[in-house]
């Protein structure tokens, strides 16, 4: 393994928490590490990448108000076919990586290995683990004859370290040129929402409260945010209630939502779909709370509790408030 | 108004999944049905071509065995007709094998907008659609959560991880849109059996002009190593709630010193 690349998507000044964890593994693979990165914040980004283990950053540039697909995915083809071909390209699963990674799959014509959970570097050749049927079953893949093997990594699939003995203070930056991707970059962002949020990140809280449908309304959807603020933790909730309109998709865990792995996870009204499972049952400790003794959730929860979440909750909160 | 709509077969999730032993890839025996995160794109498609006031709404898939059970449930409820690739050298096929197939296909038809979900309940690779916009030389707007048509131009409300982006795009263009982006509708008596005469016309690979190398096993150019059950995580306490539940899960608490 002679050279592997991670892509740095920027958020607010900074590479996204899983660019971190990215290098952390492609340091693991021996080989050395470089970066692509895009958009404003190239030199504050440099920094950070460096203390990881970057040597090289390769900057888009500014990509204004383009969608990063299109253009990303240009400028790092037109690398590989120049010749700086990396061995490996790992991309972080987010709405622009997979966006990236589909398009780079087509511009380089190579497969792409998704949903990747864990890579072994051996002999040269990268494994990776993919965990599937809701995280019951490990399977295990390596491409044939595809270089570089292009890698969409979960969340969460590697804790970052920053690079021991420290890594590069400053790295070198390369602007690298983006050859014109005609219709394809006709899209444009024109205003940016974030959703409010009071309390840590739900993907950083030590205690993540979530649910699901089996709180009946929306309205009961307060139960779990004032359980949350009580235990310092953040909401989070099941795919069905994102779907029915309840709670905005930033609140959403498993698998095309939040990665979380907090100290201690209460699932309430939710019955542990396959596709919420694998976003969560990484928790050091799960409570469920839910009417059927026969849901999945179960089947994993440390502490379940058979009834009625809208019952347990409000007797819970009152409980916690009277020990202040 | 043209839409094209990407629609996976599947095997019914009520069944539990499986692999083949022998090659690795997802069982897809028996009546296969319509992936729910498909009927979202046929309902925006059928919803944007009436606000269009003229169209259809074609449906393109890929599937063994010709199988067309998961198409009928979507030509009932008013998509116009199908293309359904079916061919064995499709076996093994990867996302970006399908995604060669449904581009061909797409080009036969010259769509104004292709819609598909972000990703398969099976398979969930979740590259596809955009795979298949690179193909075709177009613009995609991935997680679409709101999508309308003006001015002959897509207005789309685009997830992020925080929240939203407000995103305009010209067409032609591929958009994948999130579950719940729209309520599917159910289709009527008539529909069900207009949908019986609706065309569903089946290529082959040959027919689409594509090379078999570049498709099934030969075009994934990936292998899976081993298959292994994962570190169960075991079921811990269970409790009935008889109304005092709440001081197990306090005392749980206290004991992670949460509280």
């Amino acid at each position: 393994m002679d050279k592997t690349w991670v892509l740095a998507e920027q958020r607010g000044g900074v590479p996204a928490g899983i660019v971190l964890e990215l290098l952390t593994a492609a340091r693991g693979f021996g080989g050395v590490v470089e970066v692509v990165t895009w958009g404003p914040s190239s030199e504050s980004t440099a920094t950070v990448l460096g203390r990881y283990g970057a040597a090289k950053v390769y900057d888009v540039g500014d990509i204004g108000e383009a969608l990063p697909g299109p253009k990303v995915a240009a400028a790092i083809a037109s690398q590989v076919s120049g010749g700086n071909r990396p061995d490996a390209v790992l991309i972080g699963a987010t709405h622009d990586g997979r966006d990236i990674a589909a398009r780079l799959s087509v511009r380089l014509d190579l497969p792409v290995l998704t949903n990747v959970v864990g890579i072994t570097a051996s002999g040269g050749r990268l494994t990776s683990d993919h965990s599937i049927f809701g995280g019951s079953t490990l399977l295990r893949a390596e491409f044939t004859d595809a270089i570089p093997g292009l890698f969409v990594v979960q969340p969460k699939s590697f804790v970052a370290e920053p690079a021991e003995p420290a890594g590069q203070r400053s790295v070198e930056i390369v602007a690298i040129e983006v050859p014109e991707t005609g219709a394809t970059n006709a899209a444009r962002i024109v205003a940016r929402h974030e959703e409010e949020r009071s309390g840590p990140k739900l993907d950083e809280a030590a205690v993540v409260v979530a649910g699901g449908r089996g709180l009946g309304s929306p309205g009961n959807f307060a139960l779990i945010t004032e359980l949350a603020q009580l235990l310092k933790g953040a909401p989070g909730a099941s795919r069905a209630i994102v779907d029915a309109g309840w709670v905005p998709y930033a609140l959403q865990i498993g698998q095309t939502g939040k990665t979380v792995k907090p100290m201690v996870y209460i699932a309430c009204g939710i019955s542990g779909a396959a596709q919420h499972m694998v976003g969560m049952k990484a928790a050091q400790k799960i409570i469920a709370i839910n009417k059927d003794r026969e849901a999945p959730i179960f089947t994993i929860a440390d502490l379940g509790v058979v009834g009625d979440a809208t019952k347990v909750v409000p007797k819970l909160i009152e409980a916690i408030k009277a020990r202040r | 108004m043209n839409v094209a709509v990407c629609v996976k077969q599947i095997p019914d999730t009520a069944m539990p999944p499986a692999l083949d032993p022998r090659d690795h890839t997802l069982v897809r025996e028996g009546k296969l049905i319509m992936d729910e995160s498909d009927s979202y794109g046929v309902e925006m498609g059928l919803q944007l071509v009436e606000a269009a006031g003229g169209g259809e709404v074609s449906l393109v898939s890929m599937a063994p065995n010709s199988a067309t059970s998961g198409l009928r449930t979507a030509l009932a409820t008013g998509a116009a007709k199908a293309i359904l690739v079916s061919d064995p050298v499709l076996a093994g096929s990867d996302a970006l094998g399908t995604a060669k197939v449904l581009a061909a296909a797409i080009a036969r038809l010259g769509p104004d907008l292709v819609l598909a979900g972000t990703e398969s309940t099976d398979g969930y690779a979740g590259t596809t659609p955009v795979q298949v916009a690179e193909l075709l030389g177009w613009p995609s707007v991935s997680f679409a959560k709101h999508v309308k048509i003006s001015d002959g131009l897509l207005r789309i409300q685009r997830q992020t991880e925080a929240g939203y982006e407000e995103v305009t795009c010209p067409l032609p263009a591929v958009v994948t849109v999130t579950s719940g982006v729209v309520e599917p509708r159910y289709p009527s008596f008539k529909g069900i059996a207009a949908a019986k005469s609706k065309p569903v016309e089946e290529l082959t690979v040959a027919d689409l002009g594509l090379d078999p190398s570049q498709v099934g096993f030969a075009g994934a150019r990936q292998q899976v190593i081993s298959v292994e059950a994962a570190e169960a995580r075991a079921a811990g306490e269970i409790v009935v709630d008889k109304g005092d539940a709440h001081e197990r899960v306090l005392g749980f608490l206290e004991q992670l010193k949460i509280l």
